[in-house]
């Protein structure tokens, strides 16, 4: 993997009020890599990403998303990526069809090419004849792929992923990751925050947050091997072990 | 621009998918406007009227003071000419106009009979039907008592007449009320509704991220209503004309003009509502009670508004359908023009313009 850094974050500090939700954040992230976002809830993981996706302004520190300055190119940085929620974000009473043209046209894609994809997408996802159903007629598991599918149908630069599993069984998730590993080999930047702990061996490399700030960066076997951990889990339970303040604070 | 096409595309879509909201639509203004056809009956107070007495003798003297001095009616003017009624009653203060014929006294007197006009501006007929009926029997009451002092009975005839609305057609007064109500609460509503919808799906996270602009999203979302709502102000009208024979005697195209005002008043008050509300319930909880039941109470549409205590009609002055009936009614029954509803629409305007502020200050706030 080459190590162009494709999101830059120095020193980021993110405040509302008093509370600080983003202590002093640095890293980076590398071009077609995975980047596993961990941390409990009220970590600072939704802001981090609000900020990132050009959602929310930092209140002080450097950051650049694919090239661009979260504080002033925020229409670039929204050009060039994508997003999914846990929530999966499709409309319920559209086909699919429709929410791939509506979600490919905001991105301002040309009529010609979204029925293309639409077509090149259709007979990937073996769903060919499903193209005119409604979504909410479509399993859970579906849904969860066609969301990712069109997140990444303008294809973005980077894909920001929001605890995209959430409420799927088992063998959808691994399904999905399959997803996952494909997209990251057409070179699109995978940021992806999850707390299912198993999922963070996929990733390339994890950063653990506490409180606001990143505790741990690197590799799963890196992190392993420093915190002489098993899995990942155990990784984490030894960091977050400190009091947490407000535990559920979305 | 095609990226915006498409969204207010999509927003048609969810519209005609949803039975319910379509029902809502164009099922309500007609069910609306049918059951309130049935008249309500109010006790009236403070009517100001108008007196033009050619005699100016004894008795219409005690006549006029008896029926000020009654508590119901309060004397705006004494007229020395009748020629402008319809200019007294266009100005709006005016409900009622009593004229003395000349020598009122003398003709009692060698006639045993006289006559007393009453005209009333009927565009609210409900009201003035009852200002008409309280005067009668204040006059009659006065025969009453003086023809027990005298040996030989004299008869005071009121000739009543309906200003604007002759026949007395209740439903000349919820024509213009159900369409302020309809064009809330499908303005309102629905957007305020369908905004929430949104954030409760998650999709609008989705479209935050997007390149597309919060406006765009906010003003895509309206566009659809705004469309429907407007179709819906043709329908009533229609309806109101040829099923209630409701006439537009005014310019249709100030009438359109006014609705189209109110339409978007109404939507930012529900784009205002959204950046509140965090679900479909809540909004529609908001609208229902915010929205509904004021515009049903306090604005005029049943009750007067004369009639309220002094902290409600103090609250019915804030009450954007309030104005709207009153230009409305000026429009279609009086036929006055817009120098005569200038006021109203500022008012219209001026509030459309706080709540779309409102909205901007909530919506930066919400997205730090």
């Amino acid at each position: 993997m080459n190590k162009t850094p494709i999101i830059q974050v120095k020193n980021l500090v993110k405040k509302f009020g008093n509370f600080i939700a983003n202590d002093n954040l640095t890293f980076d992230v590398y071009k077609g890599e995975i980047f596993g976002f961990l941390g409990a809830n009220g970590a600072g993981k939704t802001t981090a990403i609000r900020i990132l996706s050009g959602l929310s302004a930092p209140t002080s520190g450097k950051v650049k998303v694919a090239g661009y300055d979260v504080y002033r190119q925020t229409e670039q940085i929204k050009k060039n990526i994508g997003y999914m929620s846990q929530k999966f974000s499709l409309y319920e009473d559209l086909t699919i069809r429709e929410n791939i043209r509506f979600y490919a046209g905001i991105y301002g894609l040309s009529r010609k090419v979204i029925n293309e994809r639409t077509d090149e997408l259709l007979s990937k996802l073996n769903i060919t004849n499903l193209g005119d159903k409604l979504i909410s007629s479509l399993p859970l598991g579906w849904k969860q792929k066609l969301a990712f599918s069109i997140a990444i149908f303008h294809k973005p630069e980077i894909v920001f992923l929001d605890e995209p599993t959430g409420g799927v069984d088992p063998i959808t998730r691994r399904q999905f990751w399959d997803m996952i590993y494909d997209a990251a080999n057409e070179s699109i930047t995978i940021f992806v925050t999850t707390h299912y702990m198993d999922e963070a061996e996929y990733c390339d490399r994890v950063s653990i947050m506490v409180d606001g700030r990143i505790e741990a960066l690197d590799s799963p076997e890196g992190l392993k091997n420093t915190y002489k951990a098993k899995n990942i889990d155990e990784v984490f339970l030894k960091l977050a072990r400190t009091p947490i303040g407000e535990v559920g604070r979305g | 621009m095609k990226q915006f096409i498409g969204f207010v595309k999509k927003e048609f879509l969810h519209i005609f998918r949803d039975m319910r909201t379509m029902l809502v639509l164009f099922g309500l203004p007609i069910a609306q406007l049918l059951i309130f056809g049935f008249v309500v009956t109010n006790e009236i107070r403070n009517i100001k009227i108008a007196i033009y007495d050619r005699s100016k003798d004894d008795i219409t003297i005690k006549i006029s003071n008896k029926i000020i001095s009654s508590g119901y009616f309060l004397l705006h003017e004494n007229l020395t000419n009748i020629n402008d009624i319809e200019n007294i009653f266009q100005q709006g203060d005016v409900k009622e106009i009593i004229v003395f014929g000349p020598d009122f006294a003398k003709k009692l007197e060698k006639e045993r009979t006289a006559n007393i006009q009453l005209l009333a501006d009927a565009s609210d007929a409900n009201t003035a039907n009852l200002i008409v009926n309280y005067t009668m029997a204040i006059i009659s009451d006065y025969m009453k008592k003086e023809n027990q002092l005298t040996e030989t009975p004299f008869q005071i005839v009121p000739e009543a007449r309906m200003y604007f609305n002759e026949e007395m057609r209740s439903v000349y007064m919820f024509v213009p009320g159900t369409m302020a109500l309809i064009l809330m609460l499908v303005s309102a509503l629905m957007t305020s509704v369908s905004i929430a919808r949104e954030k409760e799906l998650g999709t609008m996270e989705v479209l935050l991220v997007s390149p597309l602009k919060p406006a765009q999203i906010i003003i895509g979302k309206v566009i659809p209503y705004v469309v429907l709502s407007f179709i819906n102000a043709v329908i009533i009208i229609v309806l109101g004309y040829y099923v209630f024979n409701m006439p537009v005697k005014g310019s249709l195209t100030l009438l359109l003009a006014e609705s189209l005002l109110f339409i978007s008043l109404a939507l930012s008050l529900g784009i205002f509502i959204s950046t509140i509300a965090k679900s479909q319930q809540v909004a529609m909880f908001i609208s229902m009670f915010a929205l509904m039941m004021p515009t049903i109470l306090l604005s005029g549409f049943i009750f007067p508004i004369e009639n309220m205590p002094v902290i409600l009609q103090w609250l019915s002055h804030i009450m954007p359908p309030k104005y709207f009936i009153i230009i409305v009614k000026n429009i279609m029954l009086k036929g006055v023009g817009f120098s005569y509803v200038w006021k109203e629409t500022l008012i219209l305007i001026g509030m459309m313009m706080v709540f779309i502020a409102l909205s901007i200050k909530k919506f930066k706030i919400r997205l730090d």
